[in-house]
């Protein structure tokens, strides 16, 4: 199983395309950390924007490592499915497409050998891509920007955390984005399952991510209360929870606390029962399919 | 007879009232004399925030003063969000220029019988339309004070007073202000919806209120404080 | 000892009998050829061997286990080329072959690695990606993919599709010396009759997933026996005349313009003399190749005899 597993991480990390992904991470948390460093007091201006008449807004101080880095996990994480599915749509579609899945089967390795090494090869890139994101995005931009406390924006609160409580949050933070992530690399590897060409696995899974995060966000009550708790999607952003605080009586923040561990543990668990669901049906269908290409 | 007596009683109020007045006068004098010992000082302490919607841990803050009414409060380790109206802490501010000064009386503040006194300043484009205080007379101190201002509406600030009560210096503070609803642009980011049914009032008299409390744990008083601390 | 043991198989694709009813056995050091026409359910029935497709009906059994029960042991002694080779484009040949030796359960060293590089004639293309590689030299490598693990039975699914005139027949050359030499089994399908009629030693015919005939060459004809394309003005008539003759018997079908008979090649010069004798004016007189006509003549469109029809 471990060779098996080798041999699916070898022929991943050989393909061009693979680092595609770790190219465009690379491009995209540079740009965004390239135009904040130029002008990420506007970017505070604009988040901020209904607190100026009110507070002393320190933006210099705002604008810290932390911060900046919790920008780009906003905006990445929508974009970074995209490039799970690409490597995950392919694992069965693309060695079916290149005739390659029917010598792979006839060898003397089970189906279920096989598949398992084809997932957790998935997963070990997904935990490589995010480890590489975590790495630009948080240990560049304290590089670049130094670090201080971390404010959060959230759609009705502002959360600011002390700096010394800041980096465990992001540890868990990119952990659970990386269980998130191997949900999407679950769902498009069982769509890789019935394909015989990767685009229709790709194309696939990013069509399902995209209309479940518009029906998790809608906030249309009829969606609110039946589909909502059940997607997937819903339970995605569940990373942020690391960073929402416990308030004491006074509405003091109390640092070191999440405002509601359990809640993001058991989104934490849905995602890992989606992971088994998806995986596992891609294990069940593939052993009873015929492999005709 | 009756008229005399009620021109008599009418005359003994005027004199009563311009002697409050006087009374009332010469003990914001008093007071301020005291206040104006204090040419500067740095202050630590820990400020607590407790606004709607902000959740903020307790922080440690300097207080720089200088007078006449120079007044910074910085989170020199952290970020903290300080409100606008914070130059009312300062009691200097609130003493100092031209105000006509009225008696309003006696009231309560913990328990203790105090004199409140108004402020108006006669500089109508003063941000300040009135101040109220009320003044432990015995102390000197003043335990509380009402601010009106133009822009950020009425403000609050209590203060107790210990080990520094001698340089009518607080160790604590507590002041309340005014805050507008905060909203993040929409679209900008998705939250994390856990589920749980908290539902926030928007709205409501307390949202639009936001407190801060400082406990100062020492100040450095009369050392100096350099000018580019306030900017 | 039957190598490969196959008894009522048959596989169904939703309404389609892809296979019915197949069986047949490939004893050791056979060289079994399986032949049939396009559709005739041999990449099927191979992909069944290899467990590639699940059969609906039937067991299949090699070297003396059940298939489906003893499946990686069996797979450890079997090597194959289904249909073209497909290999990984983005990975030379060296890569391609370590990375399937390793799935066949074998530790190879590089050293074992370039010899069987060698010999299919890659060793100086090793480190090249497989994209750049012509038809042929893929086939070689699949070939030596296939031939890595040393495996008992080889299974090749039209190994020579593609490849050019000496392709042809070093695949051939190959087959024989697997077969020969190092004794190993092989199970070769093929619609190039004249190859199949060089290399194998015996052979499976199926047609619409059906084995129409199975048994060595021997068995199933005679190379001495011919088959012979007689060209005449009138067919039907001719037929008319050989019908109460012995030479009926002989007559395999007509058209407008040709009689054709099968016969030993001992009885041409009497049937030239006879026919004749009879008046029937012969334009041409062809013996045809065996295997061919013999193939034809069992998976053709039934054709009756047109004198013979009622």
């Amino acid at each position: 199983m471990w060779q098996l597993l080798q041999i699916e991480l070898f022929k991943i990390f050989r393909k061009s395309r693979t680092y595609i992904s770790f190219g465009a991470i690379a491009a995209m948390v540079i740009i965004v950390q390239m135009a904040l460093k130029f002008d990420g007091r506007s970017y505070i201006e604009f988040i901020l924007g209904s607190l100026k008449e009110t507070l002393d807004i320190p933006y210099a101080t705002i604008l810290n490592g932390y911060f900046v880095c919790f920008i780009i996990l906003n905006l990445l994480l929508i974009h970074i499915p995209l490039l799970i599915a690409l490597v995950a749509g392919d694992e069965v579609a693309g060695e079916a497409n290149m005739g390659t899945l029917r010598l792979l089967v006839s060898k003397p390795v089970s189906r279920t050998e096989l598949m398992l090494a084809k997932f957790f090869a998935t997963v070990v890139y997904t935990a490589l891509l995010l480890a590489w994101m975590a790495f630009l995005s948080l240990v560049l931009s304290i590089l670049l920007f130094g670090t201080n406390d971390l404010i959060v924006a959230r759609s009705n609160a502002i959360e600011i955390i002390n700096r010394n409580d800041v980096m465990w949050r992001y540890l868990a933070a990119f952990a659970y984005a990386t269980i998130a992530l191997t949900t999407v690399a679950a769902l498009a590897f069982l769509l890789s399952v019935f394909a015989e060409n990767s685009i229709g696995p790709i194309v696939s899974t990013i069509s399902i991510v995209i209309v479940f995060t518009i029906l998790s966000e809608m906030q249309i009550p009829l969606y609110d209360r039946t589909v909502k708790p059940y997607l997937f999607t819903s339970h995605m952003l569940g990373w942020k929870g690391f960073f929402y605080l416990k308030t004491d009586a006074d509405g003091i923040s109390m640092p070191g606390t999440v405002e509601n561990l359990p809640a993001v543990l058991k989104s934490m668990g849905i995602l890992l029962i989606y992971i088994v669901a998806f995986a596992g049906s891609a294990l069940v269908v593939f052993k009873k399919k015929d492999i005709l290409s | 007879m009756k008229k005399i007596c009620c021109l008599l009683a009418l005359l003994l109020l005027a004199l009563f009232e311009q002697s409050a007045a006087q009374d009332a006068e010469a003990l914001v004098k008093k007071v301020k004399s005291r206040l104006d010992k204090v040419n500067d000082y740095t202050a630590t302490g820990e400020m607590k925030t407790n606004v709607s919607f902000m959740k903020v841990p307790a922080a440690q803050v300097k207080v720089y003063f200088k007078k006449p009414d120079k007044i910074k409060i910085k989170n020199e380790k952290g970020i903290s969000l300080v409100p606008k109206g914070t130059v009312s802490i300062s009691l200097n501010h609130l003493l100092g220029g031209q105000y006509q000064v009225l008696d309003g009386g006696a009231d309560k503040v913990e328990g203790l019988t105090v004199r409140v006194v108004k402020l108006l300043p006669l500089d109508e484009s003063n941000e300040v339309v009135l101040s109220k205080l009320y003044i432990d007379e015995a102390r000197l101190l003043i335990l509380k004070a009402k601010t009106t201002t133009r822009e950020n509406g009425t403000n609050e600030l209590e203060m107790e007073y210990g080990k520094y009560a001698d340089q009518a210096l607080p160790d604590k503070i507590v002041f309340t202000f005014n805050t507008l609803e905060y909203k993040l642009p929409k679209g900008v980011t998705f939250d994390y919806d856990d589920g749980s049914q908290k539902k926030k009032q928007t709205g409501t008299a307390d949202d639009q209120r936001g407190k801060i409390e400082i406990t100062f744990s020492s100040y450095i008083i009369n050392k100096g404080v350099p000018d580019e601390v306030f900017k | 000892m039957d190598v490969i043991n196959v008894s009522h198989l048959s596989k169904q694709f939703g309404d389609i009998d892809a296979v019915t009813d197949l069986s047949f056995s490939v004893q050791e050091a056979d060289v079994y050829g399986f032949l049939g026409q396009n559709g005739a359910g041999k990449s099927t029935t191979i992909r069944m061997l290899l467990t590639l497709i699940t059969p609906t009906a039937g067991q299949i059994e090699i070297f003396g286990r059940n298939l489906h029960t003893h499946r990686k042991e069996i797979l450890r002694q079997v090597g194959a080329v289904i249909e073209r080779p497909d290999l990984y484009k983005y990975l030379s040949a060296y890569e391609n072959l370590s990375l399937f030796a390793k799935m066949s359960g074998v530790r190879v060293q590089r050293k074992q690695l370039m010899e069987q590089l060698e010999m299919v004639g890659l060793a100086e293309r090793a480190g090249s990606r497989v994209k750049t590689y012509s038809q042929g030299m893929k086939q070689r490598l699949g070939i030596a993919i296939a031939l890595i693990h040393n495996p008992q039975l080889v299974i090749l699914d039209e190994p020579v599709n593609g490849l050019d005139p000496q392709g042809i027949a070093d695949m051939r050359n190959l087959i024989l010396h697997l077969s020969r030499h190092l004794k190993k089994t092989v199970l070769v399908s093929s619609h190039l009759l004249n190859e199949m009629e060089q290399i194998a030693t015996r052979m499976l015919i199926i047609d619409k997933g059906k084995k129409i005939t199975e048994g060595s060459i021997q068995e199933l004809f005679d190379p001495a026996k011919t088959m012979v394309e007689v060209a005449v003005e009138n067919a039907a008539a001719a037929a008319a005349l050989i019908k109460n003759t012995p030479w009926a018997g002989h007559l395999q079908q007509t058209d407008d313009h040709q009689l054709v008979f099968s016969l030993h090649s001992d009885q041409l010069a009497q049937l030239n003399q006879d026919l004749t004798g009879m008046g029937i004016a012969l334009t041409a007189f062809r013996p045809v190749n065996s295997l061919e006509k013999y193939f034809l003549s069992l998976t053709g469109t039934n054709q009756h005899v047109a004198a013979f029809a009622n």
